[in-house]
């Protein structure tokens, strides 16, 4: 499905510095509705911070932000109801270990969006069969594989309608052989036509799927455009740096 | 008399026991009375400063922490002794059963508070920010994922602090509380037979050793599978 | 109200009174913490012991002083022995009650903190040629030591306070001293005044104990 024209996201000058280091130096963005943006970069190049800053998980220091027309950054912005419109999925999956899978996606259905239990438990269900865990609906975080894990963080994402997904590194605390099931459905996510900002390290999955790739390196994006392009014919020497380092690997 | 008889008629003597069984069995509710109390209003207290703590207001903060150092490093026979000596001089008598509840209370809600603040640092940062990504407000996040995982942690070192405490009841015979102790104690100077007093230990025994099994239960209770 | 309470004439006359109770409470501390130390080791190291019938005595020895409230304890001794034959006085009393509650408690300390250092330790020991006791005390101990140093402290920390248990039998430590005086005075100062006593001296180390509790989690 072909990106739509509107921007869902629209990040102008954005800078954040943690002490005396900056993080992120002046970064320009706009995601397209159904567009799939991937990001690369060395570690430390402030990938993780520019998603964390889309929600106000970091505050940044400087710059704008409007999602879906509202401006994020505004102290006047219910932080909450744009959080629960923009998804997330961490590295570390981060599931409630006290609670069910179903348990895990239900809790801001019911909280925030103060759904019924049975309506939250049919929606969870529901979200659940999308990302192919139908039948683990019952169980702890700690029964399930990385994998299952991080497929149900991501059904916790999607239960609650969002406009955009944002992915930090979804598949780098996994084994090897439980990465395939994760790109699976974030393939799947992609065909059905969400709005995804992906952090990661899978360029397979980048060359496959993205519109467009992003290389950022000390806070800056130095190179973007189609995954071809950055791949087969990076302009830039740190990009080509990057990538020869990548694919020797 | 043997020996051995001789120290049973001394220490258990049935007779003895049998007569004031009825005074320590009411100074056993009163010691029952009074640990419920301390326990409920201790630990509450306790769980609303460390939630108090986590909105990190500067002042707030530091006064929590002189609170919390201040009942940690005073004995609890002195802060009964203060407020049930002391408080005639401020205009206020309480009870030495008040005293000792109020007393026994706040410093079990100094230990609770440094126990729960633990538990709840403890809880990684991740979990916050998967429950906030999802739209949830600081305090729903605090209530609904973090304190349920810090409240298991900290279970098994608030059980034994909160057995430590509850055994300071008896510390109400002080201050005239006419809890087991202070019973046993009168028995035994009406009757010059410490079996009273026997019967009190006894009393003590049959009183912790299930709050000890009770504290087991909730461990494992409260366990989730990981 | 201040007044009442901050008394300072009060309190200079009370001062000398208190500081030689104050006296007395380190005499006890002094006292009761190494021989409650030494107790608890033997204790602890006779629980890790294989034979049933010398660690089953143990336990019963431990949980029945832990689940005892010490002022029962020291009342028992002091005005129930003496029925007995046995008339030992305050301070016997109270070094003998202190030392079973004390000795108990760090007894199941150190036990746990034995239990917490892997096998392999003593097994790597012992292959060196060690014999058992000199693995336990090289090699073994000072790990377990480290490794339940918060909940050392803590048990000294609870030592220290225990010992104003020694008023009701009327030791004149610091507490015993400073109720005197307040009956003496009819005004509440030098029980203030204890208490900030008590708060400079065991201050410091309820902060190193908060501080060794908050790296024993962060390390987790």
């Amino acid at each position: 499905m072909a990106p739509g024209a509107r921007p869902v996201l629209s990040i102008r000058g954005l800078r954040k510095s943690f002490g005396s280091v900056e993080v992120l130096k002046g970064i320009d963005l706009d995601v397209r509705a159904r567009e799939l943006v991937f990001v690369i970069g060395p570690s430390g190049s402030g990938k993780s911070t520019l998603l964390r800053c889309c929600n106000r998980l970091e505050e940044p220091t400087d710059g704008s932000i409007l999602f879906d027309g509202i401006d994020v950054l505004s102290p006047r912005t219910d932080i909450n109801a744009v959080r629960r419109r923009i998804g997330m999925v961490f590295q570390s999956f981060n599931l409630y270990p006290h609670m069910t899978a179903a348990g895990n996606v239900m809790l801001a259905l019911r909280r925030v969006l103060k759904k019924g239990r049975a309506e939250a438990d049919a929606i969870a269900r529901a979200a659940l069969a999308r990302v192919g865990l139908a039948d683990k609906a019952g169980s702890y975080p700690g029964e399930l594989s990385g994998g299952q894990q991080q497929r149900v963080a991501i059904a916790r994402a999607l239960a609650l309608e969002p406009v955009a997904v944002l992915f930090d590194e979804p598949t780098s605390a996994l084994d090897p052989e439980l990465v395939g099931s994760v790109l699976q459905v974030m393939r799947e996510l992609r065909e059905a036509g969400m709005t995804m900002v992906v952090v990661s390290h899978e360029m397979g999955f980048a060359r496959a799927a993205a519109d467009r790739v992003l290389f950022m390196d000390q806070g800056e994006i130095v190179e973007e455009g189609p995954p071809a392009q950055i791949f087969g014919a990076p302009r830039h020497a740190r990009t080509r740096a990057f990538i020869e380092q990548i694919v020797r690997h | 008399m043997t020996r051995w008889e001789r120290f049973l008629d001394t220490f258990f003597n049935v007779e003895v026991m049998a007569r004031y069984l009825p005074k320590i069995a009411e100074g056993f509710v009163v010691t029952v009375e009074l640990a419920l109390l301390v326990v409920v209003s201790g630990l509450a207290l306790g769980l609303l400063l460390a939630v108090v703590r986590t909105l990190r207001v500067r002042v707030l903060n530091a006064l929590i922490v002189l609170y919390v150092d201040l009942f940690r490093a005073l004995p609890p026979l002195v802060v009964i002794v203060l407020v049930y000596f002391g408080g005639p001089a401020a205009g206020w008598s309480p009870s030495g059963f008040v005293a000792t509840w109020l007393s026994l209370a706040v410093v079990l809600s100094a230990f609770a508070e440094e126990i729960f603040w633990a538990g709840i640092l403890a809880v990684p940062r991740g979990q916050w920010e998967a429950a906030r990504s999802t739209g949830l407000g600081a305090l729903q996040t605090l209530g609904w994922v973090v304190l349920p995982q810090a409240v298991r942690m900290t279970v098994p070192p608030l059980t034994n602090r909160t057995i430590a405490i509850t055994k300071g009841t008896a510390l109400g015979s002080v201050v005239a509380v006419s809890e087991i102790l202070s019973s046993a104690q009168t028995a035994v100077s009406f009757s010059f037979n410490p079996s009273p007093l026997t019967l009190g230990a006894a009393a003590y025994l049959v009183l912790f050793i299930p709050v000890v099994m009770l504290g087991r239960w909730v461990e494992t209770r409260f366990a989730w599978k990981r | 109200m201040l007044q009442t309470f901050f008394d300072l004439d009060i309190m200079r006359a009370a001062l000398p009174y208190l500081l030689q109770g104050l006296w007395t409470t380190l005499l006890l501390v002094a006292l009761v913490v190494p021989l409650g130390l030494a107790g608890g080791l033997i204790v602890a190291l006779l629980s890790t012991s294989r034979r049933r019938s010398v660690r089953w005595p143990l336990v019963v020895y431990v949980d029945f002083f832990r689940a005892f409230p010490p002022l029962v304890l020291l009342i028992f001794i002091y005005a129930g022995l003496p029925f007995a034959g046995l008339e030992l006085g305050a301070f016997a009393s109270v070094a003998i009650g202190f030392f079973l509650n004390t000795s108990s408690y760090y007894g199941e300390i150190l036990r746990a903190g034995i239990e917490s250092v892997a096998r392999g330790q003593m097994e790597a020991a012992r292959s060196t040629g060690l014999t058992k006791a000199q693995a336990m005390a090289w090699v073994v101990l000072p790990q377990a030591v480290r490794n339940v140093l918060p909940d050392l402290v803590g048990n000294t920390l609870e030592v220290a306070k225990l010992t104003s248990l020694a008023s009701v039998v009327a030791l004149p430590e610091l507490l015993f001293a400073a109720r005197s005086a307040q009956s003496l005075t009819f005004n509440p100062s030098p029980i203030v005044l204890a208490a900030l006593i008590y708060f400079v001296l065991l201050w410091p180390f309820v902060r190193l104990l908060s501080r060794l509790e908050h790296r024993t989690l962060a390390g987790r």
